[in-house]
């Protein structure tokens, strides 16, 4: 500090007390934050809380409600007539495509029926709204108006119109927190559209893309190529596009191929998006805890504690896929 | 009575006015100059009314930012009792500074604050924070006279209408 040069002050003489009490509450800090990381308390915290916070989450929005809504209101009206022609525009192109679309899906489902595919197209979705409330600058995470009382979980995949955009990690009784792709303790297992490669898509580290770190050295990626979930793991249902590639090549070490990755979700934009209700098919090893041996009756209070482990504990494990399916992409 | 009553809901109104603040989201391309509010604001009270600003005051007000925050219980508690703690010690020389140097003293300490969670993120395993996490002291700095006189014009404005 650029004060402290010339020693204390003479009016105010520095106290050991006071040095002191700054001693306590800093290891008083400390040790609250370290239960934090590894007990999870803040989520536990925020639940008992939520009667306030939530209230005061909308009051901070109302700034940025009230500025967009004060935009339209004072929307220029060549602006809107502009607007208003292109959506129209857009709205002929998206009929025409659904149009067809419409089409293949009925193509698509006879030759489903004939492959006799247990899984179905339709898919059960809840729309939220993004609450536009900051969770800490650089923590790709966002507020959704809907939670444990709309029956969200944790867990539950959000994506928006053109892709994935995360999945919710931290569910209030009328509000939830969703971990975007971009964020870097985010993983999503992968497959490339045109190769079928498989690899993982972690958040990049600063910036709005992804990163796929480890690619075999003898893979075909091209920058265009299409990435999709590929269903591996368990939580992202397979098939849903994920993000573009925008540049690879080896890396330092000359093992792997590494690739950046534009998302395919409009991750930046605050709008409506979709929950997903059914998550995937649990794929890998079966989650039953096996029953092998003596039976339950006869196995000894040791052995007990190790069922509960092997369910999922939502409250820390951020990535869940990333245990999973690295094994598959090397 | 009544007059120290409104005094004591003016403080606690400008502290949780500071965590709004904090919490208002922004056009994603400013949102890292967004100032540190609650430490301003604390600063402020610090320099005004130390006898109101303890060290205590501040670890509460900082366990309440990271509750609203949800990032990490504690952090916010860490650097707003520290840099209470620095503005208490130096309350006397800081408080007679013109300006300018006062704000030169406000980016030093906002500096000092983002060191302290510069080293608390690291410590928790987060990546590296890229260059424009540092320009937020800069602007905190830049606000810092407009934030000191508004205050003190409300504040002085409500000393007269109670009197």
């Amino acid at each position: 500090m650029a004060l402290n040069r010339d020693g204390s002050s003479p009016l105010f003489s520095p106290s050991v007390a006071g040095t002191l009490r700054l001693i306590v509450y800093m290891a008083l800090a400390c040790v609250l934050m370290v239960l934090d990381h590894r007990n999870g308390w803040m989520s536990r915290l925020r639940y008992g809380g939520s009667a306030i916070i939530e209230p005061v989450y909308r009051l901070a929005s109302l700034p940025s409600d009230a500025f967009r809504t004060a935009s339209v209101a004072f929307a220029d009206r060549k602006l809107l007539t502009e607007a208003n022609q292109r959506l129209r525009e857009n709205l002929l192109l998206a009929n025409a495509k659904l149009n067809r679309m419409a089409s293949v899906a009925e193509q698509n489902e006879r030759l489903k029926e004939l492959l006799d595919t247990q899984h179905s197209l339709g898919i059960t979705v809840q729309l939220a709204r993004l609450i536009d409330v900051d969770l800490g600058a650089y923590r790709h995470r966002v507020t959704l108006n809907l939670g444990a009382r709309d029956g969200v979980s944790v867990g539950q995949v959000v994506i928006d119109a053109r892709g994935v955009m995360g999945q919710v990690i931290e569910v209030m009784p009328t509000t939830s927190t969703a971990m975007l792709i971009t964020d870097p303790n985010h993983a999503v297992p992968v497959t490339i559209e045109r190769t079928g490669l498989r690899t993982v898509a972690y958040g990049a580290q600063g910036g709005d893309a992804l990163s796929l770190p480890n690619i075999p050295v003898s893979a075909d990626v091209r920058v265009g190529d299409k990435l999709v979930t590929s269903g591996l793991g368990g939580r992202f249902p397979p098939g849903f596009p994920v993000g573009e590639i925008t540049e690879s090549g080896q890396t330092e070490s000359g093992m792997f191929l590494a690739a950046k990755a534009k998302p395919a979700a409009d991750v930046a934009r605050s709008d409506d998006v979709l929950l997903l209700h059914d998550l995937a098919e649990p794929v890998g090893p079966p989650p039953a805890a096996s029953v092998a041996g003596p039976p339950a009756a006869l196995a000894s209070p040791v052995d007990a504690p190790a069922a509960p482990a092997t369910t999922r504990t939502p409250a820390r494990t951020t990535a869940p896929a990333r245990a999973s399916t690295s094994g598959g992409a090397q | 009575m009544s007059r120290a009553r409104v005094r004591g809901l003016w403080f606690a109104g400008t502290l949780v006015v500071s965590l709004l603040l904090m919490l208002i989201p922004l056009p994603a391309p400013i949102q890292p100059l967004k100032p540190y509010w609650p430490a301003l604001f604390l600063l402020y009270w610090s320099l005004e009314s130390s006898d109101r600003v303890t060290l205590g005051l501040a670890f509460c007000v900082g366990v309440g930012a990271d509750i609203f925050d949800g990032v990490l219980l504690g952090e916010q508690a860490l650097r707003l009792t520290a840099l209470v703690f620095i503005a208490l010690r130096f309350r006397s020389r800081l408080r007679f500074f013109p300006m300018w140097q006062q704000t030169l003293a406000v980016l030093g300490l906002l500096m000092n604050d983002r060191v302290l969670l510069f080293l608390v993120r690291v410590l928790g395993g987060e990546p590296m924070p890229p260059a424009a996490y540092w320009l937020s002291p800069f602007v905190g700095a830049a606000f810092w006279p407009f934030v000191f006189l508004i205050l003190d014009d409300l504040r002085a404005r409500l000393r007269i209408h109670e009197a």
